[in-house]
């Protein structure tokens, strides 16, 4: 079997940047490399400034009474932190991962639509301009929570308007890469590169990229109705004229529960890569996880109003969605076994990406689990609006999602780079993440239980021990993060050269037929698999 | 590269388009668009000039990513496997579309089902609104004037025909352009396209009869909200449908597209046949039951 492609080919491809140099090669590129370079960057400059904000919300949050913003400003900083993280930071971060790695695991030369997929990345700096612009508004950015109920949403001001355009061309950069990354992958494969051959990273985006196709515009309606409720008297959500806020809670958890998958789905594609490989066994029930993924996706549209039950849905419509709720633990508990199945009898070894999949594994389990108790009606009408459900996403989106990032980063790092991570400090970085990560969240389930709402800059003197835990956690955090810029910086910099295939037990095509580090161009001709 | 290029029986090389700076500056565009849009909305009107730039770069964006695209469809650079992407891409696109009229349909559905008749419940006379009565179609309980619903088998109706047709004519193109008949191919093109335009016009005449005979307008509370964004939003689409069946009929003129290598023809055709049936469940839902 011929392993490395030769890369010199006679057939004359122009030099590597097209014409451009400087600036204007990352402002033009087509390549999927760069695009998913400059996505992963993006991602990180998004998640110090969410991070940021956050800081200062725990900051606030680190006594009772009011300190240094005030309750407004708060709100603000709530709903920017939320909308940030997830448009800016999770989910670009793993359509970072899919532009990287995609091509590369299915042999195809790039994305489909090369300049289009430019186009879905340079909408995001953009669209995060806009959300900045709202805080030099007056009345500064929206202070309506990352869900933008109405009516709230109709009463606030400028900014407002400048996070709707910002959530349309969110909205836009996720379509046109949702419509690449399935045509990639229905279309590019190498020849013999059949669909259940693929990688799982590659199936999970595939399933992704549907959820985001089906539900990215169904949020750009709803942005669009409170346009027009805010501007152009419709009444699309106020009762007065026939319309409902209800409805528009109804439309955005429509598009809210399937995102949450948008957001984990990648994430467990990632976990599916690492895990084998470092248990030097292939994925145990390979085919089992395809069908979870896709039965978690169909079932992610029938469960929105598990988000709702406090707002006036009638007891048939709860129960209908506390069952459907409840029902989707069923595919996501096929992927946790299969997952710890896959290590069972394996030669583990605990580098730092595998550290970090053990991270999920047990974390995304919890949150799982809190997810679960949140489904049951009579128990969410009193958890609704606490802490619990922080804490609860916290779990499925930081300690899972962001996990998965983290040990996607390091698995790959050396693959893009051709240079290795420093490992002490890879693992000095994961400790820490992992404890300050559970002191933030982990006491939030308590704060939720004694019954502290959420999004709220105040609360009672009881509450404040746990809050003091949660906020140092939160500046430990933050201050790990920088330790991961600077191991990155470092391998970029001066890491030592990595083998082809750094991973004993890693089987992919960027493994097995690439060298490392990948040429800027790979697999224009299709390569030959058997 | 020629060891497996026979062994597949498949095109080999993917052509992957060179970097280009159209899609920036259709951001570029399109932020100089949403913060005019926001400062006019607001009440500064010198937003305008701001949208009117925008506007103006995402035009020329279009014109010459656009024209890279066909430059390159007509110098041979799209075989048969580049043409499966965008056949891929325009449906997967379509589909997206769909579900964003998905939501204003779900508006609509909501208001009929649920949050009228819920307005005109026991408790809400009671509590709320006495006295309010839930008929559809309704402008809801605080709304004072009278308006005159939009009837079906008027202007409509002949709509819906003038689409339908429109349909069927550009199928007959499309057959045209398979049997290689230009001529045939430009007539049927441009009588597509003159349906189009007439069923806009038609649509604007009908707009300006709602507002000032009906005293139907955007905000008659959740009839005149549901009628006008989904009737707005279709009538925008089939805008842009004809400008992108123009485009079309120009490259037809120019002797562009081959039998068997035309998609720009059909994935344009597709989105067309998409407005028509959306068209439909307007007619259905908005204007008849
Ligand atoms: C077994 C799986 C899961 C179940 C049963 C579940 C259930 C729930 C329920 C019932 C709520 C509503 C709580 C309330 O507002 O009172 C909720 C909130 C939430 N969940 Fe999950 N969840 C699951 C997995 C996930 C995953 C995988 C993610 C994301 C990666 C996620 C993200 C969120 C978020 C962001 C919220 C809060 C939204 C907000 O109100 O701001 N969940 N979940
Ligand atoms: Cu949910």
């Amino acid at each position: 079997m011929s392993a490395v492609i030769d890369h010199d080919h006679a057939h004359g491809h122009h030099d590597h940047h097209g014409g451009y140099g400087g600036i204007m090669r990352w402002i033009t590129t087509t390549n999927h490399k760069d695009i998913g370079t400059l996505y992963l960057w993006f991602s990180f400059l998004m998640f110090g400034v969410g991070g940021i904000m956050a800081v200062v919300i725990r900051a606030e949050l680190f006594s009772p009474g009011l300190q240094f913003v005030n309750p407004d400003f708060f709100n603000q900083l709530t709903t920017m932190h939320g909308l940030i993280m997830i448009f800016g930071a999770i989910m670009p971060a793993f359509v970072g991962f899919a532009n990287w790695q995609i091509p590369m695991m299915i042999g195809a030369p790039d994305m489909a639509f090369a300049r289009l997929n430019n186009w879905s990345f340079w909408l995001l700096p953009f669209a995060a301009t806009l959300l900045a612009l709202s805080f030099l508004m007056p009345g500064g950015a929206p202070g309506v929570g990352w869900t933008m109920y109405a009516p709230l949403t109709v009463q606030m001001g400028m900014g407002m308007d400048f996070t709707i355009f910002a959530v349309h061309l969110l909205g836009m950069s996720s379509i046109l890469g949702a419509i690449n990354i399935i045509t990639t992958i229905l279309n590019l494969r190498a020849p013999g590169m059949t669909l259940l051959r693929m990688p799982l990273f590659v199936w999970t985006w595939l399933i992704t990229a549907y959820l985001l196709l089906a539900v990215m515009p169904v949020l750009a309606g709803a942005v669009t109705m409170t346009l027009t409720d805010r501007h152009f008297g419709t009444t699309f959500f106020n009762a007065a004229g026939g319309g409902d806020p209800v409805l528009y809670q109804h439309i955005f958890w429509f598009f809210g529960h399937p995102e949450v998958y948008v957001v984990a789905l990648p994430a467990f594609g990632v976990i599916s890569q690492v895990i084998p490989a470092f248990s030097r066994k292939p994925l145990f029930g390979y085919a089992s996880m395809v069908y979870a993924t896709s039965a978690i996706a169909i079932l992610s549209f029938i469960v929105w109003a598990h988000h709702m039950y406090t707002t006036g849905i009638p007891v048939s419509g709860q129960l209908f969605f506390m069952y459907a709720t409840i029902l989707i633990a069923v595919p996501t508990g096929v992927k946790v076994f299969n997952w710890v199945a896959t290590m069972w009898k394996g030669s583990l070894s605990f580098e730092t990406p595998m550290l970090f999949a053990l991270g999920f594994l047990f974390m995304f389990t919890l949150g799982g689990f809190t997810g679960l108790v949140l489904a049951l009606v009579p128990v969410d009408i009193q958890l609704q609006d606490t802490y619990y459900v922080v804490a609860h996403f916290h779990y499925v989106m930081v300690a899972g999602a962001l996990f998965a990032a983290f040990a996607g980063i390091y698995f790959w790092l050396p693959k893009w780079t051709g240079k290795m991570y420093d490992e002490t400090l890879g693992k000095i970085h994961f400790w820490l993440t992992l404890v300050f990560l559970n002191m933030i969240f982990f006491v939030q389930h308590f704060l939720g239980l004694a019954g502290m709402p959420r999004r709220i800059p105040d609360y009672p003197l009881m509450f404040e021990t746990w809050n003091k835990i949660s906020s140092l956690g939160a500046f430990g955090m933050g201050l790990a993060q920088l330790l991961f810029l600077y191991i990155v910086v470092k391998c970029i910099r001066s890491g030592a050269p990595a083998p082809q295939k750094p991973w004993e037990g890693a089987d992919s095509l960027e493994w097995t037929h690439l060298p490392t580090p990948v040429p800027y161009h790979s697999f224009e001709t299709p390569p030959v698999l058997h | 590269m020629t060891q497996n290029a026979s062994t597949h029986g498949r095109q080999q090389h993917y052509s992957v388009p060179q970097p280009a700076p159209w899609p920036i500056m259709g951001s570029a565009a399109l932020l100089l668009m949403a913060i005019g849009g926001v400062f006019v909305m607001n009440g500064t009107r010198a937003g305008w000039a701001s949208i009117g730039a925008g506007f103006l770069l995402l035009v020329y964006m279009m014109v010459r990513w656009f024209g890279d695209v066909i430059r390159e469809s007509e110098g041979g650079k799209y075989g048969g496997w580049e043409d499966l992407s965008f056949r891929w891409g325009m449906s997967w696109f379509i589909f997206s579309e769909v579900m964003f009229f998905g939501a204003f349909f779900a508006a609509l559905f909501w208001a009929r089902v649920y949050s009228v008749p819920d307005l005109g419940s026991i408790e809400s006379n009671a509590l709320m609104w006495p006295g309010f009565a839930p008929r559809w179609p309704s402008a809801g309980p605080a709304f004072e004037e009278q308006f005159t619903p939009m009837a079906a088998w008027g202007i409509p109706a002949i709509n819906t025909l003038l689409l339908l047709s429109s349909g069927v004519t550009v199928t007959l193109a499309h057959w045209a352009l398979k049997e290689n008949d230009r001529r045939q191919l430009v007539l049927f093109l441009a009588l597509t396209v003159a349906l189009g335009v007439l069923f806009i016009g038609l649509q604007a005449y009908e707009y300006g009869h709602a507002i000032r005979e009906l005293n139907l307008k955007l905000s008659t509370g959740i009839y005149g909200s549901t009628f006008y964004m989904l009737t707005g939003f279709h009538g925008f689409h089939v805008t842009c449908g004809a400008i992108m069946l123009t485009v079309i009929l120009v490259r037809c003129i120019r002797g562009h597209f081959t039998p068997d290598h035309h998609f720009g023809f059909e994935g344009v055709a597709w989105y067309w046949h998409f407005v028509d049936v959306v068209w439909l469940g307007l007619f259905i839902f908005v204007y008849w039951l």
